[in-house]
């Protein structure tokens, strides 16, 4: 895990558009030349990543009748008939589905950011028995496959008669080893210990210290687990699919899952999925473009600057 | 420690506070976590008794089935063949997408590239993406009647392959994989290359070294350590498939219920209703995979000189 917490000696990379003779001091680099082949294959890579993205934008505004007979990349005339269509299906249960999935997300996102924030700070700042034993047994949970885990799960939500409720996908998905073992590394960066130190000798008490100091020195990383929590959950398919028999429960992943699956069957209902695919990661993906600023990608793989 | 009284009663408070903090992680890791396994473990080794017609109440009992679950799990050829078809597929997967990522995490951090933020951004974007959504598209791009692939091949007079079923499903299947995580990778790898000193290969670059010779002799060897995360990461992932050859399932007859690993276990307990044998075979795959991770580390940590960070 070197090089995940370690903090940066090197000065800001030279951005593409910087004049080369203004830096003082490294030997001027050689003319900037834009070199065209690295550039190209990394823009082929863009173009890979982005082609379902857009596939799935054109296919989307394509008529029933136009979703075989006409050029895939060609646009259609019905995206508007297609959400309309997506809408009346069964009452708007797409929408539902989508609901469900913001409040999974976003809930279960709050409250794995909580926990994450109380033990990531209790292992960085405290020294105290069990602390290492804790951390590592927390992270082999992460390498527990998820069925090990859904099985007795469902059984247990079962005994307990929760199966089939909000609480049954939301409960087990707040705490999250990769979450608690970000808090500790933003923890460790972000709150010097001499601030904590001297705020106890002016007589804080520690939930205080924690909340008026730590919380937000940690913030931008807290940020981080929120995010990666509200996507892991957003993209979480097993266990609402186990867990749940109710669609008006399902998140999206289960959703759409169980309309193409229904699709495979009545071909009419593949314009409905794939407007309703599209329709799924427009949100997400407009949630990255607009809080790129708050979040440097960097923080994901527990890098911290400082 | 000379400390006032008073702070006699604060360092006890500063004692006990770790605890609390630790309370909410602690409580639910036992519930959702520890509780779960180990019942998982107490039905492994348990199977349903019938007696009689199996009608009444009292029929049904559990009783202790010793290791009898495991031996049917360890000698089920289903199960061999799901874990034979995940290991292609993971022999696909975890090179490629790992090249792929260290390939545009290296570009990233290279002089002279253009275009940079667009495509870390647009490589990253598929993570974003659910795997069950990820699925979705892909698989009508693998339909031959949507796909614009089979238009142009079609259109081209060649023939066209079924992606769907026999050999080219692996690549199919690798190829959603691919296409999900080379993004999370790079941004791991380009992390750490973006984490070294600059002084570094400032030297060789006087003497007239190529960004590729830097890459190759400098760069990639000082980032070994998160080629060594990531890897650890993708294989565990890989195993664990489950949610893409489900989704695609519905569009293939290819694709037996039984695919990967965590296939087997999800028919077993939800479809065949056995939840016994399906239980002893998910410990089986936990402690294959937490053999696997361990072998991993040992050899990454004689591997790799700078260790694991601790």
């Amino acid at each position: 895990m070197t090089g995940l917490a370690s903090p940066t000696l090197r000065k800001a990379a030279p951005t593409a558009g910087t004049t080369p003779g203004t830096s003082q001091g490294p030997p001027a680099p050689r003319p900037r030349r834009t070199a065209l082949l690295p550039t190209a294959a990394l823009v082929l890579g863009a173009l890979y990543c982005l082609l379902p993205v857009a596939w799935v934008l054109v296919a989307a505004t394509k008529a029933d009748d136009e979703l075989f007979s006409t050029f895939t990349l060609l646009p259609g005339s019905g995206l508007g008939d297609n959400i309309g269509e997506l809408t009346r299906y069964r009452d708007g249960i797409y929408w539902r589905w989508m609901a469900n999935s913001v409040l999974y997300a976003g809930l279960g996102g709050i409250l794995s950011t909580i926990v994450s924030a109380f033990a990531g700070y209790a292992l960085a700042v405290y020294r105290f028995r069990g602390r290492e034993a804790f951390f590592n047994i927390m992270l082999a949970g992460v390498l527990m496959p998820p069925v090990i885990l859904a099985i007795p799960q469902y059984l247990l939500m079962a005994e307990a008669d929760l199966t089939d409720t909000y609480a049954s996908v939301l409960l087990p998905l707040v705490l999250s080893p990769y979450g608690v073992y970000l808090g500790r590394i933003y923890a460790e960066a972000a709150v010097p210990m001499e601030l904590v130190e001297a705020a106890r000798v002016d007589g804080a008490g520690e939930w205080r210290i924690f909340l008026r100091i730590a919380v937000p020195m940690m913030a931008p990383g807290l940020v981080t687990i929120f995010l990666f929590q509200f996507v892991a959950i957003w993209n979480n398919f097993l266990l609402p699919f186990i867990m749940l028999g109710d669609d008006e429960k399902f998140p999206m992943t289960v959703g759409l899952f169980t309309l193409l699956k229904q699709g495979a069957s009545q071909p009419a209902l593949y314009t409905l999925v794939i407007t309703g695919a599209l329709l799924a990661i427009v949100p997400l993906i407009a949630l990255f473009l607009l809080i790129q600023r708050f979040w440097s990608l960097d923080l994901l793989s527990g890098a911290v600057k400082s | 420690m000379t400390q006032p009284p008073k702070g006699a009663r604060r360092s006890y408070g500063v004692k006990a506070a770790p605890y609390g903090f630790l309370l909410p992680a602690a409580v639910l890791f036992a519930l959702f976590f520890a509780l779960p396994i180990g019942y998982a473990v107490w039905i492994s080794f348990h199977k349903v008794e019938i007696k009689g017609l199996g009608l009444g109440k009292g029929a049904k009992s559990e009783v202790w089935a010793g290791l009898e679950n495991y031996t049917s799990a360890l000698t089920d050829s289903e199960l061999l063949a799901s874990a034979l078809r995940v290991l292609g597929y993971g022999a696909i997967v975890v090179p490629v997408m790992l090249g792929l990522a260290l390939f545009f995490a290296l570009l990233l951090d290279s002089e002279r590239v253009r275009a940079r933020s667009f495509a870390r951004l647009a490589i990253f974007l598929p993570y974003a993406v659910p795997g069950v959504i990820a699925a979705v598209l892909w698989g009508f791009l693998y339909l031959p009647d949507v796909s614009p692939f089979h238009y142009l091949l079609d259109k081209a007079g060649l023939p066209q392959p079924d992606l769907m079923d026999g050999g080219p499903l692996y690549l199919a299947m690798s190829n959603i994989a691919v296409w999900g995580g080379t993004g999370f990778n790079m941004i791991v790898i380009y992390t750490a290359l973006r984490a070294l000193p600059t002084e570094v290969y400032e030297a060789a670059k006087l003497d007239g070294c190529s960004e590729l010779q830097i890459a190759l002799r400098i760069k990639i060897p000082m980032v070994v350590p998160s080629l060594v995360l990531t890897f650890f990461f993708s294989i565990i992932a890989t195993l664990q498939v489950f949610n893409e050859p489900m989704t695609l399932k519905p569009l293939t007859n290819g694709i037996p219920s039984t695919w990967s690993p965590l296939m087997k276990v999800y028919s077993d307990a939800f479809t065949g209703g056995n939840i016994y044998a399906a239980s002893a075979t998910a410990v089986v795959l936990a402690l294959a995979t937490f053999a696997l991770s361990f072998a991993l580390l040992r050899i990454s940590n004689r591997r790799t000189t700078q260790g694991a960070g601790r």
